[in-house]
């Protein structure tokens, strides 16, 4: 089956802001997919121009088989977003709001509505003006959870939940996948798409940096090992391997990083000299997005400097 | 309170100052300019001690001016003409002043959640209260102190004209002082706003029955509006500053009674605590039809009412008109001139009708432009994901502006003309010629809600000044127009001087097609373009 989601060389200007600049994204039938982030890399224009509320300067996207400009109402029946910076209507109650946008989506279930306001714990006779942040994101939520929607598109939806309410958020996104359904995630919070995400987009600048499995990101970076050994290893063996790095040896106790399509060769010259006790960490994402974001940091400071330097 | 309740109140202030720095001139000027013309057009009108006697007349024998008005003191001179004009009128311009500013700059602030930015800085929880009310008191107090430079320069005795300008100024006074109360009543800045209005108009029609009602009546009703108070301090006819003072000391409690309710409540929520909603939606809310309509029941319907009240004192003056405008030559050259040409109570209706036209035109502007603030809020990305198309929901909105624009003129030419009609006999006929002269405004309505679309569908960030924009120069021209004899090649710029005089004029239907067929390009074109371009 063709993907929910394929973009290919999506461009997007603001006046003189780049914000897509030449973006791919693919996202298949029935996962969960993370797209992953720094503020203002253009997460959230994406998933506008998917949904037909800004025209694309360049590229292709389709979504649902459908163009997201042309066929917008149509493909809308069929997804479920919540926006980043959730407003509602001041003088409407999140009862009243959910069950309005399930409605104008064609219908929503009102079983599964009434257990995620309990679930979520939320109140839903309160005015849309009295809920804090946090609350008129669950509004949303569970206003996109209850429709029956093959495709749901979150823009950082837990950056107003407390940790409790991003669990059942969690639990929630595990259900829909098992209901088949596709959820392209925009997120910055990397623990977030790390449990959720089968397939991970990371975006910097307008531009796909990586793409793919947690596991086939991971080939790019580097696991920790920390080993404790029965005798000392000879010196200048462990320097050597190839893919080594911040390599630490104290006596007996060995720890280093080893590029992950190395890590065979560590583990069998480490074995060689008797291994007593061995971690081995994978890299989270966290270290995958910091190596992206240590290069803006780093062209940011020397752009800085060249400033200054005028 | 602790001195830390203070702290951010100069930085505060300078905040507001810069967001104000247009609307605040705007308003001052606009009052400025209208006191300032409005005594300048008496002396040019009513130049002879002669002229003002028999002006004032016909005044003094009408209690539905000093209803509308106000009572007036000593109709014969020019500065006790322009305090019966423009007094009440001013100082209740002032008072919309004061609310509107407090409210957006107190609880709509708090309740769009910045304040808890500027809260966890470094000022103080009074700090944007402090900072507002010194704005806008200081602002009025400097605005009277011109009017009253203008009208000593015009000619008038210093004492009264200083008098009348710090009474104007203490309408806004006062109700700055209300608003800084119920912001603090509720959690909504709207139904903050709405309280204080209704405590406005409440005090403008206790002031009007006070002034309404004969030398039997219940004349002490004034003294219960703080309007009727800024009217008794009686500039050129006693002076009595003394009632400036109560102004003064009323305004001072009011903020006192403001902080003490403000240090008991919490940040974020009212003294009133918010009614709760029902829990599901009920069976019609599931359209976006229904979703405006909820949006905007509440508007219309204070409209209509406004509209309604409006209509039947227009109305009612109608019949007395002749005898009020007596036989200064001038006015009833004026008259003509804005008007039809079969007598002067006909003329009369009709401007009265066009002025309930650019009256409604203000009311299609601003639910017009209401669709630009869903946007910028945030509130139509949610609805554009759903099944609803971009026209579908822009159609939800233009049915106010479109429809409910037609519908206004219609219930104030019903109140004109059951008032009119009432007095005068006629009521079947006067009831059908009105409501008829009220609903062909609705064309030149159309123009300027085109306009408004127009900007909408290809330059959205502009929309609410261009619907406010062609508002204001319609009324500019057709108020100036006739005063300043502009050439009829320039008043006829106004789609409202294109609307048939009626009553009293056979209504031909060529203008109204061309403005409805322009109106609808306008519209057309703008919703081309809100259809092409990006949402945000
Ligand atoms: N409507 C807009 N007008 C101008 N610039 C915009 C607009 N929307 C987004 N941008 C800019 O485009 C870039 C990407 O923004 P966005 O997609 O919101 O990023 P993210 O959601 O990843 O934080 C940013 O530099 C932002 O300032
Ligand atoms: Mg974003």
């Amino acid at each position: 089956m063709e993907n929910i989601i394929e973009v290919v060389g999506l461009r997007k200007r603001f006046g003189r802001t780049v914000a897509l600049d030449g973006l791919d994204l693919a996202v298949r039938p029935g996962e969960v997919h993370g797209f992953l982030g720094p503020n203002g890399s253009g997460k959230s224009t994406t998933l506008r121009v998917l949904l037909g509320l800004l025209r694309a300067d360049g590229g292709e996207a389709v979504l649902l088989g459908g163009d997201p400009w042309r066929d917008a109402v149509a493909l809308h029946r069929r997804l479920a977003y919540v926006p980043g910076d959730v407003t509602l209507w001041p003088s409407l109650s999140g009862g009243e709001t959910i069950d309005l946008l399930g409605r104008l989506r064609g219908g929503l279930d009102a079983a599964r509505r009434d257990e995620l306001m309990a679930r979520f714990e939320l109140d839903p006779k309160k005015k849309g003006r009295a809920y804090s942040k946090g609350n008129r994101q669950k509004v949303a939520l569970i206003a996109a959870f209850a429709s029956d929607a093959d495709l749901l598109l979150l823009d950082e939806p837990t950056s107003g939940l407390d940790p409790l309410m991003e669990e059942v958020f969690r639990q929630c996104v595990a259900e829909e996948r098992d209901r088949g359904r596709s959820v392209l995630l925009s997120s910055h919070i990397l623990a977030e798409v790390e449990a959720l995400c089968d397939r991970v987009t990371i975006i910097r600048r307008g531009k796909t940096a990586e793409s793919g499995t947690l596991t086939e990101l991971r080939h790019l970076t580097r696991t920790s090992v920390e080993a404790e050994l029965a005798t000392a290893p000879p010196p200048g063996i462990l320097e050597t391997l190839p893919g080594i790095a911040a390599l630490e040896v104290r006596d007996r106790k060995v720890r280093c990083e080893v590029g992950t399509d190395h890590l065979a060769t560590l583990i069998s010259a480490l074995s060689a000299c008797g291994v007593a006790a061995l971690t081995s960490r994978p890299p989270t994402l966290e270290e995958l997005f910091l190596r992206h974001y240590q290069d803006d940091l780093a062209s940011a400071g020397s752009a800085g400097s060249a400033g200054s330097a005028r | 309170m602790s001195a830390t309740a203070f702290a951010g109140v100069p930085e505060l202030t300078r905040l507001i100052t810069r967001r104000e720095r247009i609307r605040l001139p705007i308003w001052c000027y606009a009052i400025l300019a209208s006191v300032g013309g409005t005594a300048y057009s008496f002396k040019t009108l009513y130049a002879t001690p002669e002229s003002r006697r028999q002006f004032a007349d016909g005044i003094g024998r009408n209690p539905a001016l000093a209803v509308l008005y106000g009572k007036p003191f000593d109709l014969t001179t020019i500065g006790g003409l322009t305090v019966w004009r423009m007094g009440v009128f001013g100082a209740t311009l002032l008072a919309v002043m004061s609310i509107i500013t407090v409210n957006r700059h107190t609880r709509a602030e708090e309740e769009a959640g910045r304040f808890e930015l500027v809260g966890a800085g470094a000022a103080g929880r009074h700090a944007p209260l402090i900072a507002v009310l010194r704005l806008v008191l200081g602002t009025q107090f400097a605005l009277g102190a011109v009017i009253g430079v203008v009208l000593v320069a015009l000619g008038e005795p210093v004492s009264g004209s200083f008098l009348l300008g710090l009474s104007v100024a203490a309408g806004g006074w006062v109700f700055a002082g209300v608003a800084a109360i119920t912001v603090q009543l509720t959690d909504f800045g709207r139904s903050a706003a709405g309280l204080a209005f209704a405590v406005l108009g409440a005090a403008y029609l206790v002031r009007a029955i006070g002034d309404g009602s004969g030398a039997n009546g219940p004349t002490w009703f004034t003294w219960l509006s703080p309007l009727g108070w800024s009217e008794q301090t009686q500039p050129y006819a006693g002076d009595r500053w003394w009632v400036l003072a109560l102004l003064a000391a009323g305004t001072a409690a009011l903020i006192a009674a403001a902080f003490r309710i403000a240090a008991r409540r919490d940040l974020g929520s009212g003294v009133f605590p918010a009614r709760p909603g029902p829990a599901s939606g009920g069976r019609l809310l599931g359209s976006v039809g229904a979703l405006s309509f909820r949006m905007q029941r509440g508007n219309l319907l204070g409209w209509a009412i406004g509209l309604l009240i409006g209509g039947a004192v227009l109305g009612s003056i109608a019949d007395s008109i002749g005898e009020l405008l007596g036989s200064s030559a001038r006015v009833q050259q004026l008259f003509e001139r804005m008007g039809g040409q079969s007598g002067i109570e006909n003329a009369y209706l009709a401007s009265a009708m066009n002025i309930i036209g650019l009256v409604v035109a203000c009311y299609a502007v601003q639910t017009a432009a209401r669709m630009r603030t869903e946007e910028t809020s945030g509130r139509l990305e949610p609805l554009l994901s759903t099944a609803t198309g971009r026209l579908r929901w822009a159609a939800s909105h233009l049915v106010y502006p479109l429809l409910g624009s037609a519908l206004l003129p219609v219930i104030a030419g019903a109140g004109a003309g059951f008032a009119h009609g009432g007095r005068s006999g006629d009521l079947g006929t006067q009831l059908a010629q009105l409501i008829g002269a009220g609903l062909i405004q609705v064309t030149a309505v159309w123009v300027v809600v085109g306009l408004t679309v127009l900007a909408f569908g290809f330059a959205p960030g502009a929309t609410a000044f261009v619907g406010w924009s062609a508002v204001g120069f319609c009324i500019l021209l057709q108020e100036l127009g006739p005063i300043l004899r502009l050439s009829h090649w320039i008043t006829d710029i106004s789609p409202f001087s294109q609307v048939p005089r009626a009553p009293g004029v056979a209504v031909s239907a060529e203008p109204l097609l061309l403005m409805t067929a322009l109106g609808a390009a306008l519209l057309v074109t703008g919703l081309i373009g809100f259809r092409r371009r990006d949402i945000g």
